[in-house]
């Protein structure tokens, strides 16, 4: 076990967008959490690094930090959280003002002050496994946004997290740039990162995922393995969804 | 025609004119030199601190740090830039508190620059996508280095043309430093006006020296908008 959370719930304003969620992130496994738009899977995501701040929910990680989110926590403890993941945005969200190599290094030069020269090799490393080492002097408006997001998964690399956090990374993308992400993520998956992804593939979700969560109005519906959740799934909303996906008219 | 003829015809035929204009150029130029040019880039300098400074408190969430900035501002551009200087020169002595006319002049331009700029720049902050901030979040930056690094300079490039317009404002405002002593461009052409009584040619020969200044400016901001354009898609 990676982290185990309990009790999740955030509201905003008047609106409670996630209630009473129970979450297990197996270390090495992969978890793809999908649902319809509003279901509160996106915040789901972004309570994990706090981006959102939970508004009640016990987070217990496996090297013993807990964070209770009833009381008040600290600065510190708000980054030991957000140390542990890197997130990849569906709108990359690169920085523009720098080529794909600065936005690489820029965390682990400026946030972890690692050294130069050790940086370089890392982010040199990262962009040849995304396959953009050709790139890397290139601004991302020079760049394709299946290789912008791609750039996005180095970056969120660059900073050794211990776990990986997607928000539907291949849904601002054109269908025929897709595929390059979604080989780049089950690549992630068979190096055995811990990733939890929330995507509307579904049929990227069967292949890369251990585990699938379906969401809907802010709980959670099911789980269980692709297999079950995808091929066989027990709820009534979940059928529902899948036949709504899969067979759009 | 005629008349364009007679311009030309007075000023080059008129030898006593053309002598007043070119010895009149050099006492101009030193005052630009001496206070004009240096009264704006330490005004603008001080300035766009004060301004970042009140556009950060403007931003913030505190009623604490927010309430200050906003009477600042209003307080500031609410009120003629001349009652503001007058005020501070010849208003402040009467409480006790003499200050020399061209640190006088530093200390409104200063709050000039700080209350408008101030605006510019809370704009320009706020232009830069939220996901900026949330890229920069979560690689674990704080939200001053992420402000550093990744806001301000992407803000810079959408302010640079606003800021430019206040600076050559600023230029030219400086003549209204005249009217508190300081020997700055214009009050060097009063002063030879006074004398010779030739009022049309000394305040054009000014707005002349003006205009290429805030020309040469101009040109400078073209070249920076350049620069902190290559990376953006055109």
């Amino acid at each position: 076990m990676f982290l185990s959370i309990q009790g999740l719930a955030k509201s905003f304003g008047a609106n409670q967008v996630l209630k009473d969620i129970d979450v297990n992130i197996e270390k090495g496994k992969v978890l793809s959490i999908i649902g319809p738009s509003g279901s509160g899977k996106t915040t789901l995501l972004r309570c994990l690094n706090s981006l959102e701040e939970p508004d009640k929910g016990i987070f217990t990680f496996n090297d013993g930090l807990s964070l209770d989110f009833e009381k008040k926590i600290s600065k510190q403890e708000i980054l030991k959280l957000r140390q542990k993941s890197g997130m990849v945005f569906q709108s990359y969200n690169l920085f523009p003002h720098k080529t794909a190599f600065e936005n690489v290094t820029e965390g682990p030069l400026i946030v972890q002050k690692r050294k130069k020269a050790e940086v370089k090799e890392l982010a040199e490393g990262l962009l040849e496994k995304v396959g953009l080492k050709d790139k890397m002097d290139l601004y991302p408006h020079q760049l394709s946004g299946g290789q912008q997001q791609r750039v996005g998964i180095a970056r969120a690399l660059a900073m050794e997290p211990e776990l990986m956090l997607f928000d539907e990374p291949t849904s601002a993308l054109d269908p025929e740039l897709i595929g390059e992400v979604l080989t780049v993520i089950k690549d992630l998956a068979r190096d055995n990162w811990t990733m939890v992804i929330v995507t509307h593939e579904l049929q990227f979700a069967a292949e890369v995922s251990d585990e699938v969560l379906f969401m809907d109005g802010g709980y959670i519906v099911e789980q269980g393995t692709p297999e079950q959740v995808l091929k066989s799934p027990k709820e009534e909303r979940t059928k529902q969804f899948l036949q709504r996906i899969l067979n759009p008219a | 025609m005629y008349l364009q003829s007679n311009m030309i015809y007075t000023i080059t035929a008129n030898t006593e004119g053309w002598e007043l204009f070119v010895n009149s150029l050099l006492p101009m130029i030193m005052g630009a030199i001496q206070y004009t040019i240096p009264l704006t880039l330490i005004s603008f300098v001080l300035g766009l601190l004060l301004a970042l400074l009140t556009a950060m408190m403007r931003i913030s969430k505190s009623k604490l740090l927010h309430a200050p900035a906003v009477v600042y501002v209003s307080a500031i551009r609410g009120t003629p830039l001349l009652v503001q200087l007058f005020i501070i020169f010849y208003g402040l002595p009467t409480i006790g508190l003499t200050i020399d006319p061209f640190p006088s002049a530093i200390i409104a331009f200063t709050l000039n620059v700080g209350a408008y700029a101030s605006e510019i720049i809370r704009a320009s902050i706020l232009s830069v996508p939220k996901g900026q901030w949330e890229a920069a979040i979560t690689i674990g930056m704080s939200r001053t280095t992420a402000l550093r690094r990744i806001i301000l300079p992407q803000a810079t490039r959408v302010s640079v043309p606003p800021l430019s317009n206040s600076f050559i404002s600023l230029v030219k405002d400086t003549s209204l430093a005249s009217l508190i002593l300081v020997a700055e461009l214009f009050r060097k052409a009063q002063e030879i006006a006074a004398r010779t009584y030739d009022f049309l040619l000394l305040y054009v020969e000014a707005a002349l020296i003006y205009w290429v200044i805030c020309f040469i400016l101009s040109l400078v901001q073209t070249v920076i908008e350049k620069r902190l354009d290559r990376y953006v898609d055109k």
